[in-house]
């Protein structure tokens, strides 16, 4: 099921670790990644044989971690801290003000596919609060007008997003 | 006035300081990777062991102690795995490392891998942080083509290869044996201990895990050695520490102190005081888990003993303040909320006892509170303590008795009319 360059990234990962299994984390991201953000029953298994343990395995796993999704997020996928420090700075108020602005719920992906929003736990930026990552990009020290800054672009589609890669794809040069 | 103490962060406050490799050689940079692989491994652990350094992720546990408990002479090979999952709230000092001085740390780590004969190490960073993992994977990549990584390091005959595991999203990966459960390919689930890591760790082999910012200041001992280390702070708190402060501060941010400088200096000195000129009502001086500090509590030395001394504990360093019109009770929901969220579900007590704390401080937010369930929960909280594999349930309880215990009349005040 891996693309071509999939299975090369896959065999690159495998090669760093003892024990096949050892890989499931980053192969289980890698694959997220090739189904354009999750993970279906079909991927789990391939990933079970690519890792080379029992399917119900890599369920168990891949259902324990957060990160891992099983239906499709939007485009958008924003990301919004309530936690301790943020929760102090206001983050609350951007999450309303964001499911206020886009009509859609924490938790939930708008109907045209173009924005999720999760209200999460300690992004690790406490300092720099309100935080929201948009993808994987960080924004610190939100306010409202800044974060309908962002959206606008978003809206628009001018806004210029990091390519998606984890370091583990990337072939080490040595 | 309180000033910064610069070791760990000498290069980063350094104006237009790029953090890599180039840039941390010319600043003397892996000079002490090169000593110490004419030192002898053992001489590299009685040296950090001198010089007192205690683990920098919470516990406070001596490094070159721990070092030394690594099993010999199994036939397995021994790992050096870091843990990068930074994520209890409050903390976000090992994220500021790997985004501006990744080479430092990189080169603690070597050193630490040479003393214990690691040969391939694993660095667990939390997979939210993708800017720093790429950040640190550029440095790694660095160092794979000087030569400073791969089969003979450096110049000398040492093998090391250091790759780069991303988490996915769980806390509860921070504890130890759940952070090698969860790089074996498992869910992040704490292990019952003994046997310890040192014995059966990683793969079931002898395995040290290490926090980001303590192998950071590797360097710096095996350069200017164990005594100079030790000058820098109280007796039994050696060096300087990486201090991140958060809330409501004008200046928040990661701050390099030497050990043992007053928390209200830090406070009001290096964070600017409170935000808005309001009034302070408490201080959370070690990450979320720690227990709250009132007004009158804080004129004290910030160090591990000294906080353990005011029935607190330093935790990761991590300095959460909030001013007076913080709503104490809607404060500690969020943080037991948090706790409930990460609980991994394998210990009733906290599976359980979690779940309920947030039930019932849900009512008391909702101005439902009643005497008796006050009692309850700060009993609930006591159950927790100490019942459960790991410190989460501790974590969780810690900060809910300390709350009840100091603010009695913020709860009063949600207690329903009808009562």
């Amino acid at each position: 099921m891996f693309s071509p360059e999939g299975q090369k990234k896959a065999e690159h990962i495998l090669s760093r670790y003892p024990i096949k299994m050892n890989a499931l984390l980053p192969i289980l991201h890698l694959a997220q990644r090739e189904n354009k953000g999750y993970l279906t029953p079909e991927w789990l298994e391939h990933v079970a044989e690519v890792c080379e343990v029992p399917a119900t395995h890599v369920e168990g796993v891949a259902t324990f971690y957060t990160m891992f999704k099983f239906r499709p997020l939007g485009k958008y996928h924003l990301q919004i801290c309530t936690n301790i420090a943020c929760g102090l700075c206001g983050g609350e108020k951007i999450l309303e003000h964001v499911e206020q602005r886009l009509d859609l719920h924490a938790g939930h992906t708008r109907e045209d596919g173009q924005f999720s929003i999760e209200e999460v736990e300690c992004l690790g930026a406490c300092g720099y609060g309100p935080v929201m990552i948009v993808n994987e990009e960080y924004h610190e020290r939100l306010t409202v007008e800044a974060t309908d800054k962002i959206i606008d672009e978003l809206e628009k589609n001018t806004k210029e997003l990091p390519e998606k890669i984890l370091p583990l794809d990337r072939p080490l040069t040595a | 006035m309180l000033e910064e103490t610069l070791v760990l962060f000498k290069n980063v406050r350094q104006p237009g300081y790029s953090g890599d490799l180039a840039s941390y050689q010319s600043s003397g940079g892996y000079s002490a990777l090169k000593k110490a692989l004419k030192m002898k491994p053992e001489e590299i652990v009685n040296t950090v062991k001198e010089s007192n350094l205690r683990g920098r992720g919470g516990a406070g546990f001596p490094t070159g102690l721990k070092w030394s408990f690594m099993a010999k002479g199994t036939g397995k090979p021994s790992y050096l795995v870091i843990n990068a999952d930074e994520g209890e709230p409050g903390t976000f000092k090992d994220r500021e490392i790997m985004l501006k001085e990744p080479h430092m740390f990189l080169e603690g780590y070597m050193i630490g891998c040479y003393a214990i004969g690691c040969h391939h190490g694993y660095i667990y960073v939390r997979g939210e942080f993708v800017p720093a993992m790429q950040r640190l994977q550029e440095a790694i990549d660095e160092c794979y083509q000087s030569g400073l990584l791969g089969d003979k390091i450096a110049g000398s005959d040492f093998k090391l290869d250091i790759t780069l595991h991303p988490g996915a999203g769980a806390y509860i990966c921070g504890e130890e044996t759940a952070l090698l459960d969860s790089l074996e390919g498992r869910r992040g689930q704490p292990r019952t201990k003994p046997p310890f890591p040192a014995v059966a760790g990683f793969n079931g082999c002898p395995t040290s895990v290490n926090n980001v910012e303590t192998l950071m200041n590797v360097p710096s001992i095996i350069n200017d050695g164990a005594e100079a280390f030790k000058e820098l702070g109280p007796p039994n708190n050696a060096g300087t520490h990486l201090v991140s402060l958060s809330g409501h501060v004008n200046n928040p941010g990661v701050y390099e102190l030497k050990m043992g400088v007053n928390l209200k200096d830090i406070i009001y000195d290096i964070g600017g005081g409170i935000l808005g000129g309001k009034e302070l009502k408490g201080v959370i001086p070690g990450g979320s888990s720690t227990p709250v500090l009132r007004p009158d509590e804080i004129d004290i030395p910030y160090d591990f003993d000294s906080l353990a001394k005011a029935k607190s504990m330093m935790g990761s360093s991590a300095i959460i303040v909030f001013n007076e019109d913080t709503d104490v009770v809607k404060f500690l929901y969020r943080i037991v909320k948090f706790y409930n969220h990460e609980s991994c579900g394998q210990c009733t007590p906290c599976r359980e006892g979690t779940n309920w704390s947030r039930l019932m401080l849900r009512q008391f937010v909702q101005q439902q509170g009643t005497p008796q369930q006050l009692k309850r929960l700060y009993r609930v909280g006591g159950n927790m303590m100490g019942t459960t594999l790991c410190p989460l349930g501790d974590a969780c309880a810690m900060p809910l008795r300390a709350f009840l215990e100091k603010y009695p009349e913020e709860f009063q005040a949600h207690f329903a009319e009808a009562s």
